[in-house]
Formats: structure tokens, C-alpha cells, sequence
């Protein structure tokens, strides 16, 4: 077991209740973890939502979270994985002016050697999106910087595991069971 | 309706015919379907319907009145560990609520069946800040097991057969169901249908035959296994299979305060307490053992003292039934998912019988020396200030350990459940995980309800007895037969022993200037007595026991006694003080 502190990423397939949401980051919270994102979202089973939590902790504590979490009586299956088991995403969005587009072509090249593009064009402010790394998102955040960015958000990591099968087929077998 | 959904799926029968009624008087059926024949509460604004729903009911659901909705909790906890029924218990929104809290952390953390039912302010009003409005669901989420709020009468047969399901199966724990008072109110076509199964809930983990087969292996080539029991084997049901596995296998075995009672004091393989004040043999040892089997117990830090000089040079065999409780503590080399019963039923088919004589020597060595520094002053004193000590031990000659112990928390808890004799099952109730203060008298109120039939003697500190004291008046009013022992050191006993060995003596905020609780129990029109003197003792306590109702009896001891051995917090238990 990894005993430094790292980046995991947490999944847990629950049901859709009122309340669930609570129930699971008091869980991180009773052991002062910080939750450093949080998505949910439909899962790939019917009827199932997918919790996505990002924290950097030790493997031990992440073990443990992971059982307080199955534990709860809504969630049907909880996992880990560390950062090379998965595949994972972030999306970012920035607004700067539309005038700054007018001076030369620096953001159109900016936009277009990172990877990223233009959402919407407005009057007076454009959208830039750009999904990828956290690395990858502030890059860009550092570059546009000069032109002044008026406003700038990130998503929740968001991942799906590098396993054949991810959990979402144990999830699927419980319930198959539980069918019958 | 996602939950309604499931569980209707899940029951093939056809759908049973239905009644019109309100959301309250199916509340009520709904109790009398769950075998409830008792609920402990207090009534308010929101909760209204249900109390009148109840009124027609009086025959079937005794509803006992507490003082104090924390009283009422902590009753139907003890109802609950008494008898093994599920709990219930009833409170207004807001302040009723909240006053709950403390109870259900209790009940969390010590595994108690409980079903809460708390009004709320009507729908329309949820989040205006209404009169009584509180966030039930919020507060009590880190707390309960389950908790789920109903705005809608159709909503409360499937969420209250989900709540009896879940506080009662698996290991147990609080559930708490929040009922606007509009969803009392309204009609419905009312029809019930219990829950036996959930699809995002194990109950009980399958066992895992390769893991019972290995350990058996661990067992039977040990040279020194110890086995320590909690709670799980009362829970489970499992004191005949536990009685078995150690008669069979010869292994010493040792309590957590909460497994206390599942096997009887006087067994020759039971060699005492674990924990902070708990035997010198079963804490030294447990450094010395060559395997460890942990019974349905947690390996909570008062049980284990300092981790990283905790039973080292063992190895470990788990039986639980919470696989979050694997390896959270103590990493176990062979964990065994699964509930006590059937984990040592097949465990028995294959350990082989055995016996310790040479090991079981070395606890029988640790005895004496405990026995000379420690017990002997403490059943037996020389001085003339008494103890709790010869309290406790007069109190198992009259009774003969047939009686149900139910302690407050302090030294006189550590005492109690130290020298009390026991030879059932089920007869110990105290607040062991939260050590929550105010427990012992409600708790034995409802002890002395759910068990009618046993003698129910309530050990209480005289700090404890003045947080819930009020529910004298519960027991005047319930007749409830409960014994109320007040051990009076005027002090908060255990914090000032605290205060003595690590904080030089400086006796800060722990002296009790007490109340002539002669008169307050007399004002409770309850008979009571006082013992300040060794002469009249015994016969305090036969009239206290024998006495056929309930009785007060204090008994004054000594100021400053304090409670030995102590494995000091920080300390490993093979630091165990007897001095
Ligand atoms: C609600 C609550 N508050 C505070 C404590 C801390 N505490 C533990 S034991 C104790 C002293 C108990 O005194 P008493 O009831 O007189 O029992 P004694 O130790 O004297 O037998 C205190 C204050 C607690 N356990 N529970
Ligand atoms: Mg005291």
C-alpha cells in the first residue's frame, strides 16, 4: 500500500435519493478530508447515478472512506483508483473581452495551440472552452491572463477507469440479483 | 418514488387490498404490523395527528410519557437492549427533534435498534424558518443509520418498512423517519407491506468459506490464541456457537464492555475485561498471544489503548459482520465477513478441541497479582469508607447475577461492570461507544419495561443521575420496577480521578455541592433509603432488591477511591497501572 499522500480518484454507483449527497461528504468531512472535487451524474446502468470524487490522501485513508461509503445504505458499489488507472478530464471556461481579440492575433493563436475553442462570440465578451488536464486548463488560464479574463470556472474531475469492465458491471449484477 | 418502485417490485405477491385513512392512523397500523407494542416520546405541535391516532390505540401501544425527549431515547434504547425489539420512539419537530440527537448517536455508535419518528412543520413550509423548524434531516444524518424525510402520506408504508428493515437487520442502528404534519393529516388508500430486502443493502456479508477454513488452520496450530467478544455475539444471537467455539478450542476469552454478558462471569475460560479499566491479565496478554480472534467487537481506542504498541507479534483473525470495520483499526490477517452466528458455526465444524492449561495459567497468575493490589480493597475494604466495590458485590450475592446491570458513565460504570456477576445474556446495558452521561436511569426505565420479568437495577453516578433525573417522574407514573442505585462520591468521579493522576490535583469544576436526593426522590414519591454507614448495607440492599416496585437507594461512598488498573490514554495496554 502507498503510504505518501496522492491523487484518487473515487466512484461510487448509488441511488438517486434525496439526501445521498449529504450522507457521503460527511463521511470526508467526520475525518477533515478535503473533498477537492465532486461530480454527479447518471451512470452507464439504468436508474444509477455515479458519484465522481477527487481527493489527495493517503491509500489508507482512501480505503477507508471507500468502505464508509459502500457502507451507506444507498450506494450499491464504491472503488478507488489512483491517478494511472483512469482516464480523466476537466473542462474549463473563460470569458474575456471581445475587444482583446482586436489586438493582434495572439488569442486566436493561444485558443488554437492549446487545444481549446471558442464557444460563443459575443458582443462584448467571448467563451473560450478547453478540457484536458488540471495542468493543461491552468496553462491556458496562465496565458490569457494579460488579456483579462472577466471570468473563469472549472468542472469536476470527471474519469472512468482503465479496467476492461469498470464497476458499473458489478452494479449491474446486484441488481440482476436482486430482480430475481 | 424511486424507493416505492423497488420495493414493490421486489414483492411478487398481489397487491393486498386497501384502506382509506390518514397518514397518521397508518402510522400507527403500521406499528402494530412491526409488533410494536411500546413507543417512548413526547408530544408536540407537529406530531399532533399521530398522539390522537394513538389515543385509539392505548390497548395494543403502550406510549410511555418521558420528562425529556433525550429520556425518551435513552428508553427506548434500553426497551431495545433489553428485550432485542426494535425501539420507538416519538418526538415533536424542532426542539423535540434535537433533544433526540444525543440518544441517536448513542444508539449509532453502539449498534441500537431504533425507529425515531419526528414531526415537521407542514410542507408548505419547509425552509421558511416556521415555527419549530429544524433540519431533522440534516442534523441527524451523520448519526443514523438511515434517516428519510416524508412530505406525503402515500410515501410513509414503504419508508417505514424500509426503517423497521434497516434498524433491525444487518447491524443494527438508529433510523430516523422526519413526517410533515400535512402527510399526517392527509388521506390515502392505505395498505402495508414489510421490507425484506433492499438492492443497494447487504445485510450480512456471504461467508467466505476459504477465510473460516484458514483461520481454523490459524486456531488449531496456535500456542497461545486469545479471543476477544463484543457486542456482535449478543447481537447476533450467537452465545451458544461462541460458548461452543471456546469450550471446544480451549481459548481464553475476554470482554469488551459492550460484549459483556454474552458469556457468564463464572465460565472458566472467561478471564475478564479489556480496556482501560479493565482486567490486568486480559490487557498484559494481549501483547503475548500468538493469535487474536476478535469476535464481533470494533477495537475501539478504549479497548486498544495506544495502536502502534497493540498486539504486534500476533496474528489477527476478524469475525464481523461490517466490512467497514475491517482493518480500520487493527489490520486483521484473516478477516471473516459474516454474522457471528454463522461465521462460528462453521468455524466449530472445523477447529479442532484443544486446551490451554499452561497459557490459561498465566491469566490465573495475572488475577492474583490484580486481586492482591486492586480487587480485594475494592469488594472487601479495610477502611471504613465504603466502596462501590462491596456495593456492587453485596448486590450479586442477593441476586445471585440474575438481575439486568444498567450503568450512567463514570467510575461507578467501570466498577459496576467490572465486579457484577453475570448468567444471562442481554443483562448489561451502558453506554459503551458515545459514554453519554444521563444514560442509566432512562436506559433502565425502559430496561424494566421491555423486561418485566428480570430484577433491573440502574447503577448511577450522582453527577449522571442529575442530567436525566426528571424521569422519576416516569417511573411514577409507569410503575415501572427499575432499582435506582445512586453511588455517591460527590464528584465527578472519573474526571477528578483524572485531575488527580495527570493534572496535580487540581480538582477544577469536578466537586458536586449536591441536592438532598432523599427528598428528591421522595418528592417523585418513590421509596428511598441512604447508606452511609458499612452496618447497614446488607440489609439496604436486600430491602432494595426485594422490594417489589421501584427503590431509591444511595449510598454514600468514598470521596477520592479511584478505579485500578487503568491503561493511561497514549499508553499501550501492556502498560497497564494497577496502582
Ligand atoms: C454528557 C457527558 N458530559 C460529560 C462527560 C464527561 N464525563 C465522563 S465521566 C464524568 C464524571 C461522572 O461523574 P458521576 O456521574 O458522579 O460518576 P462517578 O465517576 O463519580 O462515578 C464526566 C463528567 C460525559 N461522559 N458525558
Ligand atoms: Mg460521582
Amino acid at each position: 500500500m502507498e503510504s505518501e499522500k496522492q491523487e484518487y480518484t473515487i466512484t461510487a454507483y448509488t441511488e438517486n435519493h434525496v439526501g445521498l449527497l449529504h450522507r457521503i461528504t460527511i463521511i470526508f468531512t467526520k475525518r477533515k478530508i478535503n473533498i477537492e472535487s465532486l461530480t454527479t451524474s447518471e451512470s452507464e446502468v439504468e436508474g444509477i447515478h455515479r458519484f465522481t470524487i477527487a481527493v489527495t490522501e493517503t491509500e489508507e485513508q482512501v480505503i477507508k472512506v471507500v468502505k464508509q461509503i459502500e457502507k451507506q445504505v444507498e450506494v450499491l458499489k464504491a472503488d478507488y483508483y489512483k491517478k494511472k488507472e483512469v482516464v480523466q478530464q476537466e473542462l474549463a471556461l473563460y470569458k474575456i473581452s471581445t475587444e482583446s481579440l482586436t489586438r493582434g492575433l495572439d488569442v486566436e493563436r493561444i485558443v488554437r495551440e492549446h487545444n481549446a475553442r471558442f464557444l460563443t462570440i459575443e458582443e462584448h465578451f467571448v467563451v473560450i472552452e478547453k478540457s484536458g488536464f488540471r495542468r493543461e486548463t491552468v496553462a491556458l488560464f496562465e496565458e490569457l491572463k494579460p488579456y483579462g479574463i472577466s471570468e473563469f470556472v472549472r468542472s469536476g474531475r470527471i474519469a472512468v477507469s482503465r479496467e476492461r469492465d469498470g464497476i458499473g458491471k458489478d452494479v449491474e449484477k446486484i441488481l440482476a440479483e436482486a430482480a430475481v | 418514488m424511486a424507493t416505492a418502485e423497488a420495493i414493490q417490485q421486489s414483492t411478487k405477491t398481489k397487491p393486498k387490498p386497501t384502506k382509506r385513512m390518514t397518514g397518521a392512523e397508518a402510522l400507527v397500523q403500521i406499528l402494530l404490523e412491526e409488533n410494536v407494542d411500546m413507543a417512548f416520546g413526547y408530544p408536540g405541535g407537529a406530531i399532533m395527528p399521530v398522539y390522537d391516532a394513538l389515543y385509539d390505540h392505548q390497548d395494543s401501544i403502550n406510549h410511555v410519557l418521558a420528562r425529556h425527549e433525550q429520556g425518551a431515547i435513552h428508553m427506548a434504547q434500553g426497551y431495545a437492549r433489553a428485550n432485542g425489539k426494535v425501539g420507538v420512539c416519538l418526538a415533536t419537530s424542532g426542539p423535540g427533534a434535537t433533544n433526540l440527537i444525543t440518544g441517536i448517536a448513542d444508539a449509532q455508535i453502539d449498534s441500537t435498534p431504533l425507529v425515531c419518528i419526528t414531526g415537521q412543520v407542514p410542507s408548505a413550509l419547509l425552509g421558511s424558518d416556521a415555527f419549530q423548524e429544524c433540519d431533522v434531516l440534516g442534523v441527524s444524518m451523520p448519526v443514523t443509520k438511515w434517516n428519510f424525510q416524508i412530505t406525503k402520506a402515500e410515501e410513509i408504508p414503504v419508508a417505514l418498512a424500509k426503517a423497521f428493515y434497516l434498524a433491525r437487520s444487518g447491524r443494527p442502528g438508529p433510523v430516523v423517519i422526519d413526517i410533515t404534519k400535512d402527510a399526517q393529516f392527509e388521506e390515502f388508500d392505505f395498505s402495508y407491506e414489510k421490507c425484506t430486502s433492499l438492492r443497494s443493502y447487504t445485510p450480512k456479508p456471504k461467508l467466505d468459506h476459504s477465510k473460516v477454513a484458514e483461520a481454523a488452520e490459524l486456531i488449531n496450530n496456535a500456542e497461545r490464541p486469545y479471543v476477544l467478544f463484543g457486542q456482535g455475539v449478543i447481537l447476533g444471537n450467537a452465545e451458544k456457537e461462541f460458548k461452543q467455539f471456546i469450550e471446544k478450542t480451549g481459548i481464553p476469552a475476554a470482554w469488551t464492555i459492550m460484549g459483556l454478558s454474552a458469556l457468564d462471569t463464572d465460565h472458566p475460560l472467561n478471564v475478564g475485561m479489556l480496556g482501560m479499566h479493565g482486567n490486568y491479565g486480559p490487557n498484559l496478554l494481549t501483547n503475548e498471544c500468538d493469535v487474536l480472534i476478535a469476535v464481533g467487537m470494533r477495537f475501539d481506542d478504549r479497548v486498544t489503548g495506544n495502536l502502534d504498541k497493540y498486539a504486534k507479534q500476533a496474528k489477527v483473525i476478524h469475525l464481523e459482520i461490517d466490512p467497514a470495520e475491517i482493518d480500520k483499526n487493527v489490520p486483521a490477517d484473516v478477516p471473516v465477513l459474516g454474522d457471528a452466528k454463522e461465521s462460528l458455526t462453521e468455524l466449530n465444524k472445523l477447529v479442532k478441541p484443544n486446551s490451554h492449561e499452561e497459557w490459561l495459567q498465566r491469566f490465573r497468575e495475572c488475577d492474583k497479582q490484580e486481586w492482591d493490589k486492586v480487587i480485594e480493597e475494592e469488594l472487601h475494604p479495610k477502611s471504613d469508607v465504603l466502596s462501590m466495590g462491596e456495593v456492587i458485590r453485596i448486590i450479586n450475592d442477593v441476586t445471585g447475577g440474575d438481575h439486568i446491570l444498567v450503568t450512567d458513565v463514570g467510575q461507578h460504570q467501570m466498577v459496576a461492570c467490572r465486579y457484577t456477576k453475570f448468567t444471562r445474556s442481554k443483562s448489561n446495558i451502558t453506554s459503551g461507544g458515545l459514554g453519554t452521561m444521563g444514560f442509566g436511569l432512562p436506559a433502565g426505565i425502559g430496561a424494566a419495561l421491555g423486561a418485566p420479568d428480570r430484577t433491573v437495577i440502574a447503577v448511577v453516578g450522582d453527577g449522571g443521575f442529575q442530567m436525566t433525573l426528571q424521569e422519576l417522574a416516569t417511573i411514577y407514573q409507569t410503575k415501572a420496577k427499575v432499582k435506582v442505585l445512586l453511588l455517591n462520591n460527590e464528584f465527578l468521579g472519573m474526571v477528578r480521578q483524572w485531575q488527580q493522576l495527570f493534572f496535580e490535583k487540581r480538582y477544577s469544576s469536578t466537586e458536586l455541592i449536591n441536592p438532598d436526593f432523599q427528598q428528591v426522590a421522595k418528592g417523585f414519591y418513590i421509596p428511598t433509603a441512604k447508606v452511609t454507614e458499612r452496618d447497614n448495607l446488607e440489609s439496604a440492599i436486600e430491602e432494595f432488591i426485594n422490594y417489589d416496585g421501584s427503590y431509591f437507594l444511595e449510598v454514600m461512598v468514598g470521596k477520592e477511591n479511584n478505579v485500578f488498573p487503568m491503561v493511561p490514554s497514549g499508553s499501550g495496554v501492556a502498560e497497564i497501572r494497577l496502582e
